[in-house]
């Protein structure tokens, strides 16, 4: 369980790469799938050649933002329809992360990793005593509270910087040009390298939370990436089914609660004995569909109450309407 | 202020769907000129003002704004120069984002856009203040989702986002054909507010005759890709609606006759 919200904060940062591309630009990526493996495969590569892993995985995150650019380029200079330019870079992407390695399995076990070297220093800090300590009462004390609070700390820069960049006069233009294409071209904003700009932030961000899986789990492989884009709509559409995307502020928010809570629900989901770790996949999909169908069912059900109660309310004669605003309305 | 010098557009050329759109089009407007186009179906209204507006590029001819050739400048990069209202009242804003958001959007067409946040307290004060003009009481409502607004608020909204950065040239393409009577009559007026205080150099298509008669300086009349009537002035002002149908007869009959001639000859 605690396992499960430490990487449910790595996965966070995936999945608001995901919701930049899916909601606010409107465009089904999926070149996520390759360039989660990319960010993974850069930093695996990187550590093991001996760079520090911050700087590994910040080049993790400039090979991610390649890899967007050219999805970006296909579709809006080579005119390819977005799912197809997706399609195209994670295949080809395939090939391009296993010539990266090398191989198709680099292990980063014995070596200093993001992972390592922030627990190492948390613990000179002596906080996971003191923790420990608070909540001695429920008996929980977990190996090092260090990935968790680093982790959230680093989610939450990433999900405020977005907020922010998404209020900008940029970032306006960028998500109207997801909202309404056509319209923002008559305001003089260039379409074409908004998307290609989007696309590549929104990789860039997959690759950087796929280079920060590799030094969790200890390795980084050809294979992690695939159903990624799967996870990374389950972790939005979760979210937003259970804490609502009014706002980009709220939606982000959303977003991450989403991917933690995708990450408890499967880790419950493989307790149950009969169910094993090659059923994940199968796991994620009913996720995705009970989160996409039983909202809709939900309120369904709300407006056929609402209808009871009001014919009831007709029948008792009262007043139907409630307070209206008192602007004469055109 | 807007030159049109022989403009011709042909599509889907040397098929069965073969169509002329426009056939040589010429036009000038001066500055604070308020041109009304009409015509019917097809006569090629929205053709040519998809080719001012740089979303189409014409076949021969050029287009001038303000002294300048933007006959090859891409639609984004001309906008800089026009304003535009689209007839579908959805087309004109971006209805998953708040009204403010929309009208920064429109601030910056003129401007380069910067990682400089959108919404300051400043702008929000003179969005407020100018969209008091509209007596929509939408000053009130800067963060509401442009979505929950209906068509008419939607299209005076389209109508200030287009207008309020002074654009050399206002596209005006039947913005009130998709609102009922009453919500037409409002965005007409607003229209003629907005253009007079202004001074913006205007061309609005229309299909209603009593609207294109009553705004504006000059009026033009198009058929078969083709200026075939031309009114301003005291002319303009004296133009009735039967007037206008008389006129349109008498052109296209007498054209209608001497097609006959050449073919039966």
């Amino acid at each position: 369980m605690f396992g499960s919200v430490e990487v449910g904060l790595i996965y966070a940062i995936m999945a608001l790469g995901v919701y930049l591309s899916f909601r606010i630009l409107d465009f089904p990526d999926l070149t996520v799938d390759g360039s989660f493996v990319t960010g993974a495969s850069v930093a695996a590569v990187m550590i093991v050649g001996g760079a520090n892993p911050f700087a590994a995985s910040a080049a993790a995150l400039l090979a991610g933002f390649a890899a967007g650019t050219l999805t970006g380029l296909l579709h809006t200079k080579g005119k390819i329809n977005p799912l197809l330019s997706g399609i195209l870079m994670m295949i080809a992407l395939y090939s391009i992360n296993l010539r990266i390695m090398g191989k198709s399995n680099v292990p980063l076990l014995q070596q200093e990793t993001v992972i390592t070297k922030i627990t190492a220093a948390w613990q000179q800090t002596g906080f996971d005593a003191v923790l420990n300590q608070l909540l001695s009462f429920t008996g929980f004390a977990p190996r090092t509270w260090a990935i968790l609070c680093s982790m959230a700390v680093l989610t939450l820069v990433v999900k405020g910087v977005l907020d922010w960049l998404m209020k900008t006069e940029v970032g306006i233009a960028l998500r109207a040009a997801g909202d309404n294409k056509p319209m923002v071209a008559s305001f003089s904003a260039n379409t074409d390298w908004l998307i290609v700009f989007g696309l590549g932030l929104s990789n860039a961000l997959v690759a950087f939370s796929g280079a920060l899986i590799a030094q969790y789990g200890g390795f980084s492989d050809v294979n992690m990436g695939v159903g990624m884009i799967v996870i990374g709509l389950a972790s939005v559409i979760i979210g937003e089914a259970l804490f609502g995307a009014h706002s980009v502020v709220r939606a982000t928010w959303a977003v991450i609660g989403g991917a933690i809570v995708y990450r408890l629900i499967l880790a419950l989901a493989l307790r149950v004995e009969f169910l094993e770790t090659g059923d994940v996949k199968l796991i994620t999909a009913l996720i995705v569909i009970s989160a996409l169908i039983v909202p809709n069912v939900w309120a369904a059900q709300k407006e056929k109450r609402r209808k009871k109660r009001k014919a009831q309310q007709l029948e008792r004669g009262e007043p139907v309407a409630g307070a209206k605003t008192n602007y004469k309305s055109i | 202020m807007l030159e049109l010098k022989r403009i011709t557009k042909v599509f889907n050329e040397g098929t069965a769907d073969e169509k002329i759109a426009l056939r040589g089009i010429d036009l000038t407007l001066s500055p604070g000129d308020f041109v009304t186009v009409i015509g019917s179906n097809g006569a090629g209204k929205s053709t040519l003002m998809n080719i001012i507006a740089g979303r189409l590029s014409p076949d021969t001819g050029e287009v001038w704004i303000n002294g300048r050739n933007v006959t090859t400048l891409k639609e984004h990069v001309r906008a800089r120069y026009i304003g535009r209202v689209f007839q579908d009242p959805m087309a004109g804003t971006a209805p998953h984002m708040t009204i403010e958001e929309n009208l920064v959007l429109a601030y910056n067409r003129t401007k380069r856009r910067t990682l400089r946040l959108g919404v300051t307290r400043q702008k929000r004060e003179w969005f407020r203040e100018t969209l008091q003009s509209l007596h929509l009481g939408l000053e009130n409502r800067l963060t509401a989702k442009v979505g929950l607004l209906s068509g008419g608020e939607r299209q005076a909204l389209s109508l200030l986002m287009a207008t309020f950065t002074k654009p050399d040239v206002l596209l005006l393409d039947e913005h009130t054909a998709a609102l009922d009577p009453a919500r037409a009559e409002l965005v007409t007026e607003l229209t003629k507010q907005i253009v007079a205080q202004h001074n913006l150099t205007t061309l609005m298509v229309t299909h209603n005759m009593e609207q294109a008669i009553r705004l504006g300086n000059r009026l033009i009349m198009m058929d078969g890709g083709q200026v075939i009537f031309s009114a301003e002035g005291k002319e303009k002002e004296e133009l009735t609606v039967e007037r206008l149908l008389e006129e349109f007869q008498r052109i296209r009959g007498s054209q209608f006759a001497s097609d006959r001639a050449v073919l039966s000859s």
